[in-house]
């Protein structure tokens, strides 16, 4: 469990120190590494890394938006469309993110369990 | 097998990468769109306003201050350090918008969209766009290397901009479109004027005229298509004195043959409800004494919106007002002594010739011999495709638009299009002196430089001056000349001379107190030239005249109230005369309640109105069936102006044309067509109530201000509430209206007031995007804080400073 928790809080926090030096795919980067790394079990493999960057980009958005009203959000969530709710874009913006996370973390595992045996 | 799991889930992320990666079809890159880092999260935010930012080439300190409409007010100490301010400024708010027009202008679509603007791309660029452009940078690298400099200064300002950008802070179209900025350039300056030289002379029906012509004859045509209507009110008043003109017209060629050609399909023209009003009234005609001054111009509705209002000072000078991104100085505005505004100088300023090639189309024929083509290619970028090159053949008259590879089918022959705009003028010129400029005789000089789009200048200064100058480059034509297509191969169509530019049409301190324009015809037929357009005004320009020669004195209110004014001159001429002629005995219940409606009407198209809907489909109905003969397969056609058509259903209303040709066994005069056509508006009406619950002006019209992207939804404000149309004072239809309104008192210095239907920023994130429409709307102006030093006021909420950059 503990490695669970680890993993999550490595995953957010070398993905916002790769952000400064690499594009928006950095928490790919991110989440591979901490498999590599800290690796997990079964469905845990994808879902912590999912998780720990849909709190992390969610998180985020709702700071910058906050800040100004969700003046963009709501007009993005028209765009894409979400009928105009910001939050539910927060939400497709961190399952986006968690969802590239996750899959870089599976094919960290793999790296791991076939470099092992 | 042991390999699969870790191969899948390699292929996997690949995938996922690619995905999150990469614009498919409209669907932006969502990795790169959406995440908070670097993607749209970051444009959730205001302007910045305070501070200091060093700027490389400034020699000096500039100073701007920001009031509470994000209106800069901008205090530089040299000439070149206020237009370097103004790129960097115009680029800061305006970056996208900035771009994509000169984009737009210059047929570089297909480089953001793809192939499904290479139509559009091939139509700017058989235009000649670029070919214009090129031409004006030619103009001023030879004869004026000065203005040329300014030119560069803005361009490294946006360039200083641009440079700071990390791709985060890229304005919100960029991510969605997947692009990223180029660097600015003079040329991209003199696109944007070729850009608002299309936009407002780019248009002209000569080639559907000849299609008209040769279907129904000249003496139906001259009907139809008169030169001046029964009556005019011209911009230049009636009585005026022309004696003073000693160079002749041009004489008529011994034949004046036109080409009567099939022509199937023609380039997409402007959109003709461009347009605008401007008036002054003298000092003896304002309430105060001092000389007011109003401008409004009538262009698309859009966001971010044409214009950009900004104060430009320099020790030397100090202008207010709105300006276009991409262009220097002040386009219509004020100065400490002056004020000055514009209003499209509608004139036929396109002409077409038809010439006919050798058999390898590297020379055309011309006076019995042979003249050499110049081949220009224009090699098209395609986004995610190979270029697309085509080849533009330019003659002496210019390029040929329509040849075998484009719109026309004809293997050794084409049409060749001389258009003003190709002749490089010095335009930027004008601007930056009028923006200097202190008295009437500043502003005729500043004038001189103006080429086209042919423009009514009008102008007021505190000396007490009031004048008008109808100012472009306009060819002294023969009677008729250009009307329709000539022959190319005859020296004698081409423009022989222009008219000496002192020659213009103006009138400074007419007796009558006021000077106008409202896209009218310029003059009547005193003038001494040939003036000759296919789309004058004929609405505004009487209800403004009739306004100034109602009373005596006008106050700024009275502007306010005319710019406002929403009465429909064009229903108010034809409803009471079709509710008296049309036989209502055969109406429906229904039917009868719509016709109650518009008899009670005022004829002012206000929101809450329903008469203004019920006009526009009746009379739209009736229009179509007036002239169903001008519906033709394969033709490009042009029916006639509303005013004309309304002077023969008035005074011809048995003429062959009123007779539907579908009814065989019938003929129908114009008091059956107002019977069939409002039956048929009627039964329209009764399905709008049904779909949108009512028909008021304001659920009919439902004007919007569209973003510039095909007014995407979410970007777009819609459903905005304001009355008018398009021949109303108020001009606001559907996506197009008063795009600024100014009004200048002359006191000393000048008191304005102003407002746009948009705002200052150009980013939808921003409060300051789209913040001016409600008050817009509802008639409000904003007062323009007009600082006579650089010292921040109770009205300035920021204040920011641009410094030289350092050169380590």
């Amino acid at each position: 469990m503990t490695k669970n928790i680890t993993n999550f809080f490595a995953t957010i926090i070398l993905a916002a120190v790769l952000s400064f030096v690499l594009p928006w795919w950095s928490i790919m980067t991110a989440a591979l590494a901490t498999a590599l790394f800290i690796p997990l079990k079964r469905a845990a493999v994808f879902f912590i890394p999912f998780l720990a960057i849909l709190v992390f980009w969610a998180g985020f958005s709702f700071f910058l938006s906050s800040g100004n009203d969700f003046t963009l959000a709501k007009k993005i969530a028209v765009l894409l469309p979400l009928g105009g709710n910001p939050y539910l874009l927060m939400l497709v913006t961190g399952i986006i993110g968690g969802v590239a996370a996750g899959i870089a973390a599976i094919f960290g595992k793999q790296i791991v369990s076939r470099t092992k045996k | 097998m042991k390999y699969a799991k870790l191969l899948l889930s390699f292929v996997l992320t690949i995938g996922i990468f690619f995905v999150l990666n990469t614009k498919l079809g409209s669907i932006p890159p969502l990795g790169k769109f959406l995440n908070p880092l670097s993607g749209i999260w970051q444009n959730e935010t205001d302007e910045t306003i305070t501070g200091t930012i060093a700027i490389p080439g400034l020699k000096d300190k500039v100073t701007v201050h920001y009031d509470e409409y994000m209106i800069p007010h901008v205090f530089a100490q040299n000439e070149h350090d206020l237009y370097k301010a103004q790129g960097y400024l115009t680029a800061k708010h305006r970056l996208w918008q900035l771009e994509f027009q000169t984009h737009a202008a210059a047929g570089r679509l297909s480089e953001i969209f793809g192939e499904g603007a290479l139509n559009y791309d091939r139509t700017e660029r058989r235009r000649g766009m670029g070919y214009g452009a090129e031409q004006a940078i030619k103009y001023m690298e030879q004869y004026d290397t000065e203005t040329l400099s300014y030119v560069q200064d803005y361009a490294d300002g946006v360039n200083a901009y641009i440079d700071q950008l990390d791709p985060k802070d890229y304005p919100v179209e960029y991510k969605l479109l997947d692009y990223t900025p180029e660097a600015w350039s003079p040329k991209k300056t003199a696109l944007l004027l070729m850009y608002m030289t299309k936009m407002l002379a780019g248009g002209d029906d000569d080639l559907e005229y000849t299609n008209v012509l040769r279907l129904i004859g000249q003496e139906n045509f001259d009907l139809l298509f008169p030169d001046f209507f029964d009556s005019t009110d011209p911009v230049i008043p009636k009585d005026t004195d022309w004696s003073f003109i000693d160079v002749p017209q041009t004489e008529s060629p011994a034949s004046k043959v036109a080409i009567l050609d099939t022509i199937a399909e023609t380039i997409e023209k402007p959109n003709p409800d461009n347009g605008s009003n401007n008036w002054a009234v003298s000092g003896t005609k304002s309430a105060t004494g001092n000389p007011i001054l109003a401008n409004d111009p009538h262009l698309g509705l859009n966001l971010p919106a044409i214009w950009f209002v900004m104060q430009l000072s320099t020790p030397e000078h100090n202008a207010f007002g709105a300006t276009i991104p991409g262009a220097l100085s002040v386009i219509s505005g004020f100065n400490q002594y002056i004020a000055w505004g514009e209003t499209n100088a509608t004139r036929d300023v396109i002409d077409w010739y038809k010439v006919e090639f050798n058999d390898d189309r590297t020379q055309y024929n011309y006076d019995g011999g042979w003249k050499d083509i110049t081949l220009r290619v224009e090699d098209i970028k395609i986004r995610g495709k190979e270029s697309y090159k085509d080849s533009v053949l330019y003659t002496h008259h210019g390029p040929v638009v329509y040849d075998k590879n484009f719109k026309s089918d004809e293997e050794l022959a084409g049409y060749a299009m001389k258009w003003i705009g190709h002749e490089g003028g010095n335009n930027q010129r004008t601007f930056i002196e009028l923006n200097k400029a202190k008295n009437y005789d500043d502003y005729v000089n500043a004038l001189k430089y103006w080429n086209a789009p042919a423009q009514n200048f009008v102008f007021a200064s505190t000396e007490g001056d009031i004048a008008l100058w109808i100012q472009g480059k306009f060819a002294n034509k023969w009677e008729g000349q250009g009307k329709f297509l000539m022959d190319g191969s005859n020296p004698e169509n081409d423009w022989q001379s222009y008219i000496p530019q002192q020659f213009n049409a103006h009138t400074k301190n007419p007796e009558r107190g006021f000077v106008s324009s409202a896209n009218q015809h310029p003059v009547d037929e005193n003038y001494p030239f040939y003036v000759f357009n296919d789309g004058y005004e004929t609405y505004r320009n009487r209800v403004i005249n009739d306004f100034f020669n109602s009373k005596d004195s006008f106050s700024v209110q009275d502007f306010k109230d005319l710019h406002n004014n929403t009465y429909n001159l064009k229903a108010a001429e034809l409803v009471p005369y079709m509710l008296e002629h049309m036989d209502a005995s055969s109406l429906s219940e229904a039917e009868r309640r719509i016709y109650e409606e518009i008899k009670t009407w005022n004829f002012n198209n206000d929101i809450d109105e329903v008469g203004p809907s019920i006009w526009r489909q009746w009379y739209g109905k009736l229009y179509n069936l007036t002239w169903d003969e001008f519906d033709v397969e394969d033709t490009a056609m042009d029916s006639p102006t509303t005013y004309q058509t309304i002077y023969l259903l008035k005074n011809h209303g048995d003429h062959e044309f009123m007779d539907i040709m579908d009814t065989e066994d019938t003929t129908e005069t114009a008091k059956d067509l107002f019977l069939l056509a409002f039956k048929e508006a009627a039964e329209r009406l009764m399905e709008i109530k049904e779909e949108k619950g009512d028909y008021t002006w304001l659920t009919y019209k439902a004007t919007y201000a569209g973003h510039l992207l095909q007014a995407l939804p979410a970007f777009s404000r819609f459903d905005i509430p304001i009355g008018g149309d398009r021949n109303t004072v108020n001009a606001a239809s559907e996506n197009h209206g008063p795009s600024w309104r100014m009004i200048v008192e002359m006191t000393s210095p000048p008191t304005a007031i102003g407002i746009y239907p948009g705002g200052q920023s150009g980013n939808p994130g921003s409060q300051y995007y789209d913040n001016f429409i409600d008050d817009w709307a509802a008639g409000n102006y904003y007062d323009l804080n007009f600082l006579q030093s650089n010292t921040a006021t109770d009205a300035i909420i920021g204040t920011q400073t641009l410094t030289p950059a350092t050169n380590d």
